[in-house]
């Protein structure tokens, strides 16, 4: 049976997330709290001179809708450029987990991409640009 | 029982989509029976006045269904004088009254308040800030795995400096009742006061202030089937006449002069401001209500629902129950299942009209002590019965074959 939340998309990423676990290699990583319900994600990115995402890693703990968005968004960023991610805004966040969010769940949904938008603008305005 | 379920109108709607409603939330509000609800609207249509201000009919009328009202809650709490009986906005209010306006003037640097690790943040928070602006400490009676305070602890978090033990009477999450008289013996030893917490226990249980003789007790209108937005704080007359204003403004004043004022009598000290009146008069019904059916029945109903709910939750596989065994809590029971996140619980259950909570239930040190991030509570009330029971149970087993795919 294929449930029109929890659908194969998400719960394959909730079971077997993609790249999950400590990046030793990380130019940067943030995290953020969703105080409601207490889920949490960490991003962790390996990012090059180019400005470029070549690994993405993510932690936490929560819901099966925060934890699979952060393991689709990992997917989804690396071999993106700091300009692309930019770019991109949560209405093509929340397309690609292919299910539908009350408000609420959009919290969760968003999380792991909140964590991505700070990191990104923050390397920006930090040694990222010049390292 | 079901005529006890038949007095509250909002359970017997079905939901949007046409489920029956099958309320588990009670523990964050209850629901409110027809008597109180036509408490409110009758004030409001028939005798609706400020308070404490008329000399027309309707401010008599309005003063008297008031002071009607402060009068059996005092019986219900069996409080030695109606004037220890002040209206506030809830639990909330009433703690933080006691943080400012008592705790601020006796606690001096080096003092102790005691509280724990089971405390609401409504018990913890203002108690956090009263230490800092008094130089005072806050210390914590550590917890038991099983969910209740641990009592051989209790002499050393104890002393001289010890000024008030803050405790709650039942746990909004383990729903643990705690041993108010041992430590009310405890604080007597070192002269400390001692302020329950009774958003959760007042609802479920009967209390005497008296026997054992507490100090301070807040609660909420709106957990024990009474409007929102109204709320008590007992005070043994003593300390609330050493005490000075909380809020100041109009009715809290005996006489007012351009620099300087003097302080109304009890309990209108505290009570600056017009109070949200009608629904003083309707917690005074609440009141009635739960009068009638005893605090003994209420108890035999619910613990009835607890074992039930108790006993068929123990058999779902891997499920983890928190906190003491049904002989040592209220009507409460939250869990943790290894593979489904109570927010995907809630939101699972949800479907099947289920309403209960998921998260930390405002409890963020006792959940790092239980060592999860949140649970998924069943809190329940007189008027729930085995079939919501049956519901719940099934609904579990929906969430957990959704996500668990099997
Ligand atoms: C134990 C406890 N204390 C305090 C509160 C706060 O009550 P209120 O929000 O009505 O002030 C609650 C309610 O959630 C509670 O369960």
């Amino acid at each position: 049976m294929s449930d029109e939340l929890y659908d194969d998309l998400i719960l394959d990423h909730y079971e077997s997330p993609y790249h999950r676990g400590r990046l030793e290699s990380a130019s940067c990583e943030h995290t953020e709290l969703n105080p409601l319900c207490g889920d949490r994600v960490q991003l962790q990115l390996q990012i090059d001179e180019e400005r470029r995402i070549q690994q993405a890693y993510f932690e936490g703990e929560g819901c099966a809708i925060s934890q699979a968005a952060a393991s689709i968004l990992c997917e989804h960023i690396e071999g993106r450029t700091l300009g692309e991610v930019e770019a991109f805004d949560a209405r093509q966040m929340l397309d690609l987990l292919q299910v539908r969010l009350t408000a609420t769940r959009q919290r969760c949904g968003l999380l792991g991409f909140k964590v991505l938008k700070t990191l990104a603008y923050a390397y920006d305005g930090t040694a990222g640009t010049s390292a | 029982m079901e005529n006890i379920r038949s007095d509250f109108p909002i359970l017997g709607r079905p939901l949007a989509d046409g489920t029956p409603l099958v309320y588990l939330d009670s523990g964050s509000s209850a629901q409110k029976p027809q008597v109180v609800i036509d408490a409110l609207v009758e004030c409001y249509q028939t005798y609706y006045a400020n308070a404490h201000r008329g000399v027309y009919q309707f401010g008599v009328q309005i003063d008297e269904a008031l002071e009607g009202a402060r009068e059996r809650i005092a019986a219900m709490l069996g409080a030695a004088e109606v004037e220890e009986v002040v209206f506030t906005s809830g639990t909330t209010m009433s703690i933080n009254l006691v943080a400012q306006a008592w705790a601020r003037m006796v606690l001096e640097e080096g003092d102790e308040v005691l509280v724990n690790e089971m405390e609401h943040h409504a018990n913890l928070v203002p108690w956090q800030q009263v230490v800092r602006q008094t130089g005072a400490v806050l210390k914590h009676i550590p917890l038991t795995d099983d969910g209740h305070l641990d009592l051989d602890q209790l002499q050393n978090c104890l002393g001289p400096r010890t000024k008030l033990i803050a405790v709650t009477g039942m746990s909004n999450v383990l729903g643990t009742i705690n041993p108010i008289g041992r430590l009310v013996e405890a604080a007597a030893t070192v002269g400390a006061r001692v302020l329950v917490d009774g958003a959760q226990s007042v609802p479920h249980a009967a209390i005497n202030v008296q026997d054992p003789a507490i100090d301070f007790l807040a609660f909420s209108g709106h957990k024990l089937y009474g409007p929102s937005g109204i709320g008590v704080l007992y005070g043994r007359r003593e300390l609330l006449e050493m005490m000075d204003p909380f809020l100041c403004g109009g009715n809290m004043i005996s006489e007012v002069g351009l620099t300087e004022s003097t302080w109304a009598d009890l309990p209108a000290k505290f009570e600056a401001g017009t109070l949200p009146v009608a629904e003083a008069i309707a917690l005074g019904t609440a009141v009635d209500y739960v009068t009638d059916i005893g605090f003994e029945q209420i108890g035999r109903i619910e613990r009835a629902l607890l074992v039930e709910a108790q006993t068929r939750l123990q058999e779902i596989p891997d499920l983890v129950i928190h906190g003491p065994d049904v002989d040592h809590k209220g009507a409460i029971i939250s869990f943790t299942d290894p593979r489904v996140h109570p927010h995907d619980m809630a939101e699972l259950l949800k479907r099947k009209g289920v309403a209960l909570r998921a998260g930390h239930h405002c409890a963020m040190p006792l959940h790092a002590r239980l060592g999860v991030v949140a649970t998924t509570r069943v809190s329940l009330a007189v008027y729930n019965t085995s079939a919501d029971i049956d519901v719940l149970i099934e609904a579990i087993h929906y969430a957990r074959k959704v996500l668990r795919r099997d």
